[in-house]
């Protein structure tokens, strides 16, 4: 056995590497790498404009990079794109379908396309279609109009879904619904590539992730690993008993080993810290005397990993932060 | 050929869910007969031009292949582009690029919608005409037969075909509906004055005649007027046709943008 499959979880469908890409003088994709491997759900996640688009853009082959290599399911996006599509099911973002074509048809048109393709009324049922069939595209509702994108990725039976800004425009129950589809989706064994912005989106469906910023990969790692790489572990918010001075707070504060960051606003205390940083800070506080109330500690949220791992990595490249905001998501 | 055929088909149906464009399409070529028929002054007088081989024509019967050649431009150049247009706008093509459908098949499946409705419609324009003809007492429309309608038809779909791929090319790469009719109108006048829309048939002048039985649509309103009028077979203007229809498909096919 090659040495370089042992230390791989599984088999990569999509690898990227040395990605590059630019739109005139905008570079749209700076320094992209990244795996994904067979059967889950990983994100690409990042703020509109970080090149997550031209990405996946560049996956399907619907863009050529101008730099890097790019394969999936070991094949040349650019080289192999009939065939690859055949395998590759997609719902990019600023797709429509033709007004007066009706959800059933469209079902129908693009089985048509692939040769292994599912059954659509199934599909439709699945995602609570069925009644909207006769619908045309134009009198559909956001979320029947995002649903019926989510069939048509589907439709051909894909090893690989790559679904662009999927709850965008969704109310919040259509997008748990959704969030619960794409988990079904998976566990039927297809791979799917997430790009996303919503960072709750991110942490609840990904198996992993990569942040993007400005065209680069920041940090590739579960959810959690990047949380805890991040080093925001655990937030604890309370209230004293008693006033206590705001000096004497902090100093107390000070002594404690694993608190990082306290914010004070009013009455409302913010401490944030390592993984042990709750049960330090309660024993520090009750040691000297001060008595918290109305106590809530919670665990370190992506969206502050994510605010971390980013300005870690443009302190990390000089000048970064003195460039323009030129990238683009869309051109 | 199952992607082809299930495209076709879904093509066709939201092309006659549309009825601005269906109607448009379909009805032109019998309002332009009727108008030029009813409305122009002279056009029911017998032409006074020295050539003897036109002296029993009046002008209406000259305009016939002109209208026909005028319906044909109307579809390829102006509802057929802008129809991709407006698919290039709001992402349609971008949706369908996710696909392994390859764009020529979608072409050809617009080609063959856009050449049954324009087969339709001048259908019923030459129907509302003979009807005309037949139940007005003083016979308005009462337009001659073509001397050979065997070459009318195969002229006529030929310059259906060769002008619809001219469209395709404008089709493959027009951003947006306003940009295909924009670049549509550019081609339409030009064209149509080639076809003969203010000098119809053998009132052309002999060298114009000749540039024109070259250009798309002139080549076309040549051959529909010999089969109409003469008694030949206009080889040359068919020959024409059909290598303009050889060439511009493959262009439009090759230069075909999805976004």
């Amino acid at each position: 056995m090659p040495s370089s499959t042992q230390d791989r979880p599984a088999d990569p469908v999509v690898s990227v590497d040395g990605l590059h890409k630019r739109y005139g003088s905008t570079i749209a994709v700076d320094d992209v790498g990244l795996d994904v491997h067979r059967g889950e759900i990983f994100g690409i996640l990042g703020p509109n404009g970080a090149g997550k688009t031209t990405t996946v853009e560049c996956l399907t082959g619907l863009r050529a990079p101008d730099r890097g290599t790019v394969r999936v399911l070991g094949l040349d996006p650019q080289r192999d794109g009939l065939a690859l599509r055949q395998r590759v099911g997609c719902q990019l973002q600023e797709s429509e379908l033709p007004g007066k074509l009706r959800a059933g048809e469209a079902l129908d048109l693009y089985s048509s396309f692939y040769e292994h393709p599912a059954d659509g009324r199934a599909l439709a049922a699945r995602l609570g279609l069925t009644s909207s069939l006769d619908t045309p595209y134009a009198k559909l509702s956001g979320g029947q109009k995002q649903r019926l994108s989510i069939a048509l990725a589907l439709i051909g039976n894909p090893e690989i879904a790559v679904l662009d800004e999927l709850t965008t425009g969704l109310d919040p129950q259509a997008r748990r619904d959704t969030w619960e589809l794409i988990e079904g989706v998976r566990d039927q064994g297809v791979t799917i590539v997430l790009v996303t912005h919503f960072m709750d989106e991110a942490e609840r469906l990904c198996d992993r992730l990569a942040l993007i910023d400005h065209g680069r990969v920041v940090a590739t790692d579960t959810p959690q690993g990047l949380v805890r790489r991040a080093g925001v572990g655990q937030v604890l918010r309370f209230r004293t008993a008693d006033p206590v001075p705001d000096e004497r707070l902090r100093a107390v504060l000070a002594q404690v080993p694993s608190v990082e960051q306290v914010d004070v606003t009013g009455d409302d205390v913010v401490v944030r810290g390592g993984h042990d940083v709750v049960v330090a800070t309660l024993l520090g506080l009750t040691g000297q005397g001060i008595t918290p109330v109305a106590v809530a500690a919670e665990r370190g949220r992506l969206e502050d990993a994510f605010v971390e791992l980013t300005r870690r990595d443009r302190q990390h490249r000089p000048g970064a932060d003195a460039e323009p905001t030129t990238v683009l998501e869309e051109v | 050929m199952h992607a082809l055929r299930t495209l076709t088909l879904a093509e066709g149906r939201v092309y006659l869910r549309d009825p601005g464009t269906a109607f448009f399409a379909l009805a032109f070529p019998t309002v332009l007969l009727l108008l030029l028929g009813l409305v122009m002054p002279g056009m029911q007088e017998p032409i006074t031009a020295a050539i003897p081989e036109i002296a029993h024509l009046r002008g209406i019967d000259l305009y016939v292949p002109v209208a026909l050649a005028m319906a044909i431009t109307t579809v390829s150049l102006t509802t057929f582009p802008s129809a991709f247009g407006t698919y290039r706008e709001r992402g349609v093509l971008r949706r369908l690029s996710t696909t392994p459908l390859p764009a020529s098949r979608l072409l050809v499946a617009q080609v063959a919608v856009n050449v049954a409705a324009l087969l339709v419609a001048v259908a019923l324009a030459l129907l509302v005409a003979v009807a005309l003809a037949l139940t007005v007492a003083w016979a308005v429309l009462d337009i001659v037969a073509p001397t050979r309608p065997g070459v009318v038809v195969v002229a006529f779909v030929l310059g259906a075909l060769h002008m619809i791929a001219l469209g395709c090319l404008l089709a493959a790469v027009v951003p947006t509906a306003g940009t295909a009719n924009g670049l549509g109108m550019l081609l339409y006048f030009p064209l149509i004055f080639f076809a003969g829309a203010w000098m119809p048939g053998p009132l052309m002048p002999d060298s114009l005649e000749r540039v024109a039985g070259f250009l798309p649509l002139g080549a076309a309103a040549q051959a529909m007027s010999a089969g109409w009028f003469g008694d030949g077979v206009p080889v040359q203007q068919l020959v024409v046709m059909v290598l303009w229809t050889l060439v511009l498909v493959p262009v439009a096919a090759k230069v075909f943008r999805w976004q």
